[in-house]
């Protein structure tokens, strides 16, 4: 064995790890987390992301208020959430170790910027005397690293020379501190540096001083001998294909380009900026080049109506907000309701009431887009599951739009917004063909020549969309009750109530024209059904697993389609002995099952402005059930 | 703007739809001017377009054989932004009234004005509310007695040709239901006018207002008060031009008798960039009630949002070519598991 002084740390062979990055606002953990995401994603792990962060653009320094997270849990294996507890924590002050310490597994491993814990900052986070040294610790693997100390040496040469200063040299602290991780879990950082070189191409100092400090941690963890380990995560064995790792806001804004793409419709995107909505405007603004306006509304009301202009017009028309935006937007959907054009309606939904937590998520807006309107106003609801889901469920909301005509809601969450997973890109061929979903209606469809916008569609009930420009269908649409047919303004009774079934009507011929349901029982013998919809599906997947690893037998299906629901349903959860159906709300769904099934759905409702961790599905799942089969 | 095929006539853009405002209701003098004019300058019915909000004059697209949307309150804007931007080949015609368009859609008002979309707004001010039975409005006196407002109302009034002003918009005019043809010309230029056309129409609601413009309707008193505004002329106005308006050293705009004012009078120019004198001209008339000027205040060229939204991209598409699908998923890292 050789001497200690030129000891190789040993190399040990993980099968998956969770690493949770925190610091100051200001520190940049969600860009540390941002870049160790793509370098794990392009060694070819399984793995999934989770940024916490809080409201306040710059939050007090060194509180607890200001502290920002990124959790990144990768894998060999095939995963489904960012991961319960960490096994490491990077902590860059000691509000960072304050609020995220208990997380951390016992025996986790804690990097800390020992040069953040200054008198004024252990008092910031509520620490009387260093936790470091009073035997906080004594559970954890400490490294006391004076991550800011380092970074300055590294830079000694830049600040002489002038090519910075010395706070511009400590904000590349963040990059020692990932080059230092990167090393410890053998990540190459060669595409960071490209990234740096790239995104500071007009301040190469600061490109530089950025590699260098990158560098500078790497080079700390291989020469200091503090740590004995470094650990390896192998390449997963995912499907074959090409990948890329995409957050749920991207995925969306893609979704959207694609549902335009493959209609042959330019899209319209009119919306109002709001957390966690805003990086979907952000991200298709980029993307005129394929014929999309993006149209920053005055506020999110006047971006409801451009998008019913706008699908007016013709165009595939979408808007995006969060809880506070739509409630500002409902009467105005009401009016795309009764209109019947075809629009999307995105709600990337946050932590409410009223301003509630916006960085944070929940799923509690089901109840807002299924029946948040004046009057008997139905409309599709469908959800995306994961963050690349958004892309596939942005094209089966463009899908119903037009193929129906309604406004159809897709609800997101800011868990979905903002975590990212490898996504195996798509075929685009073998896209949903959605030219074939409408036809703009050119000619008059009455016998006398005239036109009736409300004459409809036997197999779809959808109503002609006949665009201004065309000769002869000259018509007027309007929030005021329709005649059937004519589309006339019309107050008689009974009239009134046949149109009112009648878009319930069309609402369930959307359901009754869905493939089945997707019911996931490898054992074909559960007696229990877990069922979610939108962002927990990923700590349903992994507690379902863990318990199939178990030898436990269960099945669990996820809804995409809200309103309607499957007609599949019923006989569905009439066919198992416990219904479980957990929920980031306050048993919403659950609510409505029960109602249209009669099925005593079980609960579990937690509504933390975090997702479900799997351990705690694992446990209320077995409790109600799931756990007496063998 | 579109070209002229085979000539049509006033009954080409009527509606089969009984006209339903009360009889003898400002509307229908309106509603019959547009009619006609549409025909004389050659619009196209299908490429025509009204949106309205909610209210009295917002039943104004069910009248016309145009396309036609009836909104929801205040709202009406939003919707004609969003067709505007996705189709520069409609007339698009917004319908509001002082209630819908300054009160409900205030807020919705300012902004096309400013972003100068190709819209041409006609706000039908009547002082009063009227579908929802005589309340007052943002546009009714200081002091107005109605339902809402029995000891008198306590807002001070806006005035929509200084508020549209305000906002910059480049094209604003006023008129009155009952003068066929100054209502013609003000509508006319609107409807030439390339970005938002802003119109203000005094409007009587004989109902739960009659008499709010009598100051400008009437014969015998609306020769003294109408103040018409003519590109070019110095403005005078009254039965013999014995009154004229003049600027003060403060940029305030004052009347005096013709005779005292000399080589002062104001030359009405509605093409100055500056929308400075054009303000001071709308606050002449702090409300309806004495000498107030009609016609049209500002008529400038400015870029058209919509036009530039659509510009911006035709040169993304330029500049980065047709969007491909594939190469946008595949942007970024990707990485190939075999």
């Amino acid at each position: 064995m050789s001497g200690p002084s030129t000891a190789e740390p040993e190399r040990i062979q993980l099968s998956s790890a969770v690493v949770r990055f925190a610091g100051d606002s200001g520190d940049g953990m969600q860009l540390t987390g941002d870049r160790f995401t793509t370098q794990t994603a392009l060694a070819g792990n399984d793995l999934a992301t989770l940024p916490d962060f809080p409201a306040e653009i710059r939050a007090p320094a060194g509180t607890l208020a200001g502290v920002s997270s990124f959790q990144l849990h990768f894998s060999d294996q095939d995963i489904h959430t960012p991961g319960d507890a960490p096994d490491v924590l990077v902590a860059m002050n000691p509000a960072a170790l304050q609020k995220h310490l208990s997380a951390l597994k016992p025996g986790g491993i804690v990097i800390v910027n020992t040069d953040a814990f200054t008198d004024r900052n252990l008092q910031k986070a509520g620490y009387e005397e260093s936790p470091l040294h009073d035997g906080t610790m004594t559970d954890y693997q400490l490294h006391e690293v004076p991550v800011t100390g380092l970074t300055l040496r590294a830079l000694e040469r830049h600040i002489e020379e002038g090519a910075l200063n010395k706070k511009e040299a400590e904000r590349c602290k963040n990059m020692l501190a990932l080059g230092l991780v990167s090393w410890m879990y053998s990540r190459p950082i060669a595409e960071t540096e490209e990234w740096l070189e790239d995104k500071f191409s007009s301040k190469p100092e600061i490109a530089d001083a950025n590699v260098t400090a990158l560098r500078a941690g790497w080079n700390y963890g291989n020469t200091t001998e503090a740590f004995a380990f470094t650990y390896e995560v192998k390449a997963a064995q995912l499907t074959p294909g090409r990948y890329r790792n995409i957050t749920g806001n991207q995925a969306m804004a893609y979704g959207l380009i694609a549902a335009s793409v493959r209609s042959g419709l330019p899209l319209f995107y009119g919306s109002y900026p709001i957390t966690p909505a805003s990086d979907i405007l952000h991200e298709l603004a980029k993307l005129k080049h394929f014929g999309a306006a993006t149209y920053q509304a005055e506020d999110e009301i006047a971006a409801m109506g451009s998008v019913i202009g706008a699908a007016f017009g013709g165009h595939l028309a979408v808007t995006a907000s969060s809880g506070p935006g739509i409630a500002l937007k409902a009467e105005a959907m009401g009016l795309a309701m009764i209109t019947e054009l075809p629009m999307v309606v995105i709600d990337v939904q946050r932590g409410g009431p009223s301003t509630g937590l916006p960085t944070k998520t929940e799923q509690s807006d089901l109840f807002q887009l299924l029946y948040g309107r004046n009057g008997e106003a139905p409309i599709p609801v469908i959800a995306a599951s994961s963050p690349a889901d958004c892309f596939d469920a942005a094209i089966e909301a463009a899908r119903i739009a037009l193929t129906y005509r309604p406004p159809v809601a897709l609800l997101s969450d800011g868990y979905l917004a903002n975590s990212a997973e490898p996504w195996r890109l798509p075929a685009v061929d073998a896209l949903p063909a959605l030219d074939q979903a409408f036809a703009f209606t050119t000619e008059p469809n009455q016998q006398d020549g005239g036109f009736a916008p409300y004459l409809r569609d036997e197999d779809t009930l959808a109503r002609p969309w006949a665009l201004p420009g065309t000769p002869g269908l000259e018509h007027r649409l309007g929030g005021i009750e329709k005649e059937e047919g004519s589309g006339h303004i019309s107050y008689d009774p009974a009239n009134h109530h046949a149109q009112t079934a009648m878009r319930y009507a069309r609402l369930e011929r959307i359901g009754a024209q869905l493939p089945p349901l997707e019911v996931i029982d490898p054992s074909g013998e559960a007696e229990v059904l877990v069922l979610g919809w939108g962002s927990t599906k990923g700590p349903l997947q992994a507690a379902c697993h863990e318990l199939r690893a178990r030898g436990r037998k269960g099945a669990r299906v996820h809804l995409r389609h809200l309103a309607p629901l499957h007609p599949d349903l019923d006989d569905l959860l009439r066919s198992y002995r416990v219904v479980v159906c957990p929920e980031n709300n306050m048993g919403q769904l659950a609510m409505l099952l029960r109602a249209r099934t009669l099925v005593d759905v079980k609960t579990h409702n937690r509504v933390t402005g975090q997702p479900f961790a799997s351990d705690e599905l694992v446990e209320v799942i077995e409790r109600m059930g799931w756990g007496e089969q063998t | 703007m579109t070209t002229n095929e085979t000539k049509l006539t006033k009954k080409d853009f009527t509606s089969d739809r009984e006209v339903r405002w009360c009889p003898g209701c400002g509307d229908y003098a309106i509603l019959a001017t547009v009619q006609s004019l549409l025909a004389d300058i050659g619009a196209r019915p299908e490429k025509t377009v009204f949106i309205s909000g909610i209210g009295c004059s917002s039943r104004f697209p069910y009248y016309m054989d145009t396309y036609g949307f009836h909104t929801i309150h205040g709202r009406a804007p939003t919707v004609a932004t969003g067709l505007a931007i996705t189709r520069p080949d409609l007339d698009i015609w917004v319908v509001t009234g002082d209630g819908d368009g300054l009160s409900i859609g205030g807020n919705h008002l300012m902004h096309p004005l400013r972003r100068n979309v190709n819209l041409n707004i006609l706000l039908f001010n009547n002082e009063i509310y009227g579908l929802t039975k005589g309340q007052y409005s943002p546009t009714s006196p200081l002091g107005s007695v109605h339902k809402s407002t029995p000891m008198g109302s306590l807002d001070r009034p806006v005035n929509p040709v200084s508020l549209a002003l305000g906002a910059e918009a480049t094209y604003v005019a006023r008129s009155i239901d009952t003068d066929r043809q100054h209502l013609s010309g003000g509508l006319r230029g609107a409807y030439e006018h390339r970005g938002t056309s802003f119109v203000e129409i005094y409007q009587n609601c004989n109902i739960f207002n009659d008499g709010a413009f009598a100051a400008l309707r009437e014969k015998g008193q609306k020769e003294h008060n109408q103040i018409r505004l003519v590109p070019g002329e110095p403005i005078t106005f009254g039965p013999e031009g014995e009154r004229a308006v003049i600027a003060e050293q403060d940029g305030s705009l004052r009347i005096v008798p013709t005779e005292e004012a000399g080589e002062r009078v104001v030359v009405h120019d509605p093409t100055r960039v500056e929308p400075t004198t054009a303000f001071a001209l709308s606050r002449l008339a702090p409300s309806p009630t004495g000498p107030t000027p009609m016609g049209v205040f500002r008529e400038v060229d400015r870029p058209v949002y919509d036009d530039e939204l659509r510009k911006q991209v035709a040169s993304a598409r330029e500049r980065y070519g047709e969007g491909d699908l594939v190469e946008l998923l595949e942007g970024g890292n990707v990485w190939d598991v075999l």
